[in-house]
């Protein structure tokens, strides 16, 4: 089986490993001239954070997202499995019980067991909840890592080629062009998201930390070189200018109030940028022919990407059938 | 008629059959907002357009989606602090809407979200001015509502809690009050709500319908808390309207005790 990959995001890259590995012979092309350029997968968290996340998604982002913890580990390293850390400010801890009954997995903990998994954090918060199983990884690397990978695996990367899914040779097209299929999907929305990146040696964490708070909730996930990315705003909008000037006041007052030694940290980075959205907030593969479309990863790139790629791949091998375009538009005619 | 319960509750000559109006932020999903909406039956949906508001074009996607809900849409001004700010949103609001409807808050704190209500009177009464009905955020305080009333105002929404407490009824002799004050102004207890026993408390003071957001959106599951506040709603409308008893200290026995046979 001869496949072509329109996208080297997240979804493309994650879906040429499936499909290199299943047999088929793969070729990604991309419209940016390195990984990463246009992708808004470079703005990601890198969080596998399937329990964290059923906060505000539906319970397959449990069911799907929990492979994840197995898939990237077995393609890449650097994937750290420390779990995750969700705090509140003492007058917010009613979030932090909201937060408690929405999710599953978690130990609660109080001061001394925050000051056990994050020293630097000791005094600051009361009561916490910790989600040992989850991981997180640098988005950035990774999918440079998974770029070596594919090389292993003799799949070719294209750059600077934009063409349309319609147009590219091979048995079955994979089109993994995220926010940019737009116009061939079209229920899909833009979420735009925010984020920073800090770099400060004085505050070192060994995990994500979620700070809980009725208005401004963000993370802040620990990267190589003292750098920490904080993120990130869900603004209903298809624009990628950038970051505003109160979504950075409000990740800063977060960081902040997380811990002050965030004031001093110098801004390395901002960037904003579009997750692709369905509906439901959950990503999905359909068919136009021997044209497949992965797309809807949302806030859930990283965590969702392995099983949208199974997912195609078993539609593509026949082993499942999916929703057709073409056959949907031909009942409805 | 009916018990009166399916009565409809007009807003600027517009006749409604649901006195439950919701609020769309905060959501796990827009696909959650719908199914919500349907099973609460709603008629007026509010959005935001604050966050969106750089770029016209730039949110058209999710106000795409509120459009297609099938139901009025009344835009709101949430998160404004100035007049300026308000009154130019309400403007964008009417141009991606096509309503003349606007929600109009002007907040005074951004710690409680307490509404500007000099701010609020001077906003309501340039865009009444320019064509606007408008629904006016506002606290219980009389003297307020009669300068929204002047200012043009025909709908009066005050408080029932600060936004997104989900404290209920924080002030219920001011609400009573408010009602008695004004009985013949379509009265909309906005914000606070957080269970569904509020609503209904809300409904047998006699207001003509209840705006909530938070309590829904953030449910365990939001479709069935939607359901269960236009439930509470109807509840409490039709007690309101059956004519509840007065409260009394002196127990009454609900069984005549005069007359009962004496077995001993």
């Amino acid at each position: 089986m001869r496949v072509t990959i329109v996208g080297a995001g997240v979804a493309g890259l994650v879906a040429a490993v499936e499909f290199a590995e299943r047999g088929a012979e793969v070729e990604i092309v991309e419209r940016a001239s390195a990984i990463g350029d246009r992708a808004c997968s470079w703005a990601a968290g890198g969080m596998l954070a399937p329990w964290c996340e059923r906060e505000s998604a539906e319970p397959e982002v449990v069911e799907k997202g929990a492979m994840a913890l197995d898939w990237w580990p077995a393609h890449v390293g650097g994937v750290v499995r420390n779990g995750t850390l969700v705090v509140a400010q003492r007058r917010d801890l009613s979030e932090l019980g909201r937060f408690a009954r929405r999710t599953e997995r978690f130990e609660r903990i109080d001061g001394a067991g925050i000051a056990t998994l994050e020293p630097d954090l000791e005094g600051r918060f009361e009561e916490g909840l910790f989600f040992p199983e989850e991981a997180h990884l640098d988005p950035r690397a990774t999918l440079r890592a998974l770029g070596e990978t594919l090389d292993r695996l003799g799949v070719r990367i294209r750059f600077g080629i934009e063409i349309e899914p319609e147009e590219a040779d091979g048995d079955v097209v994979l089109d993994c062009r995220g926010f940019s299929a737009r116009d061939a999907v079209p229920s899909l929305r833009g979420v735009r998201g925010e984020m920073l990146v800090l770099r400060t040696t004085e505050v070192s964490l060994s995990r994500p930390v979620r700070l809980l708070h009725p208005r401004i909730p963000l993370y802040v996930v620990p990267r190589a070189d003292g750098l920490f990315m904080v993120g990130a705003t869900m603004v209903e909008s298809s624009s990628a200018r950038g970051v505003t000037a109160r979504s950075a006041v409000e990740l800063l007052n977060g960081a902040y109030a997380l811990h002050p030694a965030f004031g001093e940290a110098e801004i390395v980075e901002t960037r904003a940028d579009v997750r692709p959205s369905l509906p439901d907030n959950l990503p999905r593969v359909t068919r136009n022919g021997r044209v497949l479309r992965l797309n809807g990863l949302y806030r859930h790139g990283f965590l969702l990407s392995p099983s949208l790629a199974r997912a195609a791949a078993e539609e593509a091998f026949g082993l499942s059938e999916t929703d057709d375009e073409a056959g949907r538009e031909r009942l409805a005619s | 008629m009916t018990l009166g319960v399916s009565e409809e509750v007009e807003f600027y000559g517009v006749r409604v059959a649901s006195r439950l109006m919701l609020g769309t932020a905060q959501y796990p999903s827009p696909a959650v907002l719908a199914d919500a909406v349907r099973a609460s039956g709603c008629a007026i949906v509010t959005a935001s357009l604050r966050r969106e508001s750089g770029h016209l074009r730039e949110g058209q996607d999710f106000w795409g989606l509120i459009r297609d809900l099938g139901v009025r849409v009344l835009p709101n001004t949430a998160g404004c602090h100035s007049v300026k700010e308000a009154v130019t949103t309400a403007q964008m609001a009417r141009e991606v809407f096509g309503t003349p409807w606007i929600k109009l808050e002007v907040i005074g704190d951004a710690d409680t979200l307490h509404p500007e209500v000099f701010g609020l009177v001077e906003a309501a009464r340039t865009l009444s001015a320019d064509g606007f009905e408008v629904f006016p955020y506002t606290t219980a305080d009389l003297g307020v509502a009669e300068r929204l009333l002047g200012a043009g105002c025909k709908v009066l929404m005050p408080w029932g809690a600060p936004i997104g407490t989900g404290l209920g009824l924080n002030d219920t002799y001011a609400l009573r009050s408010m009602r008695a004050h004004f009985p013949d102004v379509p009265l909309v207890v906005d914000a606070g709500v957080g269970k569904p026993s509020h609503a209904a408390a809300a409904m047998e003071l006699g207001y003509d319908a209840v705006l909530l957001n938070t309590a829904v959106s953030k449910a365990g599951d939001p479709v069935a808390m939607a359901k269960a506040f236009a439930q509470a709603i109807e509840a409490g409308r039709a007690g309101y309207l059956a004519g509840p008893i007065e409260p009394r200290d002196m127990a009454a026995p609900s069984t005549p005790v005069f007359g009962r046979a004496s077995l001993a």
